[in-house]
């Protein structure tokens, strides 16, 4: 274990974007040199070697994601590397953070994957509200351009690769990876039924990878330094450093780059400083508004994608959002439903019909005209929308926290009823 | 109905695109630089040039949160409803630019100043309560700021 921090060392928080001189000086694209004077085959076998779980939230093996691309002569072409950049995870600013503060990172890695699976073309998805980011990176790629890292024969090693920015316009069904595919193509962003997957049949029906910005920001360490170097990173053996963060009433609101597995109570008490003075801790979604309630009893938790199963929730996003005693358990997970009500792309019947459902509830509760029937209606929602039963994540990931809340919360659900009102508010 | 320099701007945006139809994004939202929003004569033309129908035009420019198919205000305001900001006080920001409005989130005021749309989570959960106005951010809200800030488009008609 090291106390290393690769994502972050060149991110000047407030100040000015990493450029490439500063890049290159700090190591940058020696990844993608190394890479290039290898074969494809050795790239992706070092990033599955180094156990990177992607970093969008379901920990998918990024290797594995990889290797199952069609190689050689006979594959599909052009294959195509797109990086989801429509972070709109509430809760979630750490793609935000990285792209803004180096964005030669997350361009090296992109053209390092495009390599590792003989891709011709990359997109980066970005949402329509980075403006300052999309200006930022931009600026990069046609950097990177003027020296070669894009283009044709990049670096004399005769790989081709284009890398082309995609303004988004809304939407958080968005960053389902098959509905961004849909959208970049032009048309409405509704997730894909899967088989097909994407590794074989993607953007325009051709072999497509789609990952996470942090996700791809790991990948030019990795192929500088080895898969060893990048494990002994971690607390865990999921590999690498993680973008922690914390919103919600704590002392330190920001980001922080920390080993993968730094225990959730080291993340909330020394680096978010702990509660703001007069409030007091009720739970945390430790990644993002798609995990479960962590209270007290498990704050001792490791966070990474093994340890937060053990505990009832997910990694997510690694970014906490903490839940003080003054603000109402009910009235925060109504927030939570109604932005999913609204994000959901109305393709499947569960999500369309069942979120407003749910929220049309929890506002019942809210204002006092809740029962104790509509919290058995609740719970029995959190079943009929999990996974399974919908045509994507986007509705079993909002009941992650509508069930925990019933699970940790449920004297708050009770009281509302039998008080006739919601007792946080005077 | 489009312009000379609409629609040569449309034209340079499917000329860039891979296929004709991956440009539609970005031609609705050159339509919405234009106009700040998109009409249906612009919308249909547009069509025309991207070698579809209206109504798929129209299906996907009203799928999309931030591609306007009714007029907005010279401004247009995004407020964050995101979770992080609902923590710190987003009601109150919310409550504070509705009564000196005049409006509820959807409306756009009398004189054509401003429009108040909920936007999802901006990403600035560091810094929340957080909105936008136009191409501007604005963090850290509480209800008086958002006086501040109001008073700075006063004299912006």
């Amino acid at each position: 274990m090291t106390t290393e921090k690769p994502l972050t060392r060149n991110i000047r928080p407030g100040g000015p974007p990493c450029n490439l001189q500063e890049y290159e000086k700090s190591g940058g694209y020696l990844g993608l040199r190394k890479a290039l004077a290898g074969h494809h085959q050795d790239v992706v076998d070092m990033v599955v070697n180094a156990n990177l779980l992607g970093r969008g939230g379901a920990g998918f093996p990024a290797g594995k994601k990889w290797s199952v691309v069609p190689m050689g002569a006979s594959a599909p072409r052009p294959k195509y590397v797109v990086c989801n950049f429509d972070e709109m995870e509430p809760g979630s600013f750490k793609d935000r953070f990285l792209a803004e503060g180096d964005p030669h990172q997350l361009i090296e890695g992109m053209i390092i994957a495009g390599y590792a699976i003989e891709a011709q073309i990359g997109y980066i998805f970005i949402r329509k509200d980075y403006l300052k980011a999309e200006r930022i990176l931009r600026d990069a790629i046609n950097e990177a351009y003027s020296k070669k890292y894009l283009g044709q024969d990049i670096l004399g090693s005769g790989f081709n690769f284009e890398l082309h920015l995609h303004g988004s316009a809304g939407r958080y069904i968005c960053g389902e990876s098959s509905a961004l595919l849909n959208a970049l193509e032009g048309g409405r962003a509704i997730p894909r039924s899967r088989p097909p997957h994407m590794s074989s049949v993607g953007l325009w029906g051709k072999p497509t990878v789609v990952n996470n910005v942090e996700t791809i920001c790991n990948v030019p360490h990795i192929a500088a330094n080895g898969p060893e170097w990048f494990k002994g990173l971690s607390y865990t053996d999921e590999g690498g450093t993680k973008i922690y963060g914390a919103s919600g009433r704590v002392r330190t609101l920001g980001a922080w780059e920390l080993p993968m597995g730094t225990p959730l109570r080291e993340i909330l008490e020394d680096h978010a400083g702990g509660m703001q003075e007069g409030y007091e801790f009720r739970g945390v979604m430790p990644g993002g508004a798609s995990s479960e309630f962590i209270t007290t009893e498990h704050l001792d938790a490791r966070m990474d994608f093994a340890s937060m199963r053990t505990v009832d929730s997910h990694l997510g996003t690694g970014t906490l959002i903490v839940l003080d005693d003054r603000n109402c358990p009910i009235g925060m997970v109504l927030s939570l439903q109604r932005y999913f009500s609204r994000e959901s792309c109305g393709w499947c019947t569960p999500c369309r019909e069942g979120l407003p459902w749910i929220v049309q509830m929890l506002e019942a509760l809210e204002e006092g005209r809740g029962t104790m029937e509509d919290i058995e209606i609740l719970k029995s929602h959190t079943r009929l929308l999990e996974t399974g039963n919908t045509f994507c994540t986007l509705a079993p990931a909002a009941m992650f926290s509508l069930e925990s809340a019933l699970r940790h919360f449920s004297e708050d659900f009770e009281e509302h009823v039998k008080k006739g009102r919601c007792p946080y508010k005077s | 109905m489009l312009t000379v320099e609409e629609r040569r701007d449309i034209e340079e945006e499917i000329r860039k695109a891979p296929t004709m139809k991956a440009a539609v994004i970005d031609v609705l939202k050159t339509v919405q630089k234009h106009r700040g929003w998109v009409p249906d004569e612009a919308l249909e033309e547009a069509a025309a040039l991207l070698g579809m129908t209206a109504a798929e035009v129209d299906s996907i420019a009203t799928f999309f949160s931030l591609i306007y198919r009714k007029p907005v205000g010279r401004h247009v305001i995004l407020i964050c409803d995101g979770v992080s900001c609902w923590l710190v006080g987003y009601e109150d920001v919310k409550q504070r630019l509705m009564e000196r409005l005049g409006i509820a989130p959807g409306e756009t005021t009398g004189d054509g100043k401003f429009t108040l749309l909920p936007s999802a989570c901006l990403g600035v959960c560091e810094e929340a309560p957080a909105m936008m106005i136009d191409d501007r951010l604005y963090t850290k809200l509480t209800p008086d700021s958002v006086d501040e800030i109001l008073a700075g488009y006063r004299d912006d008609n």
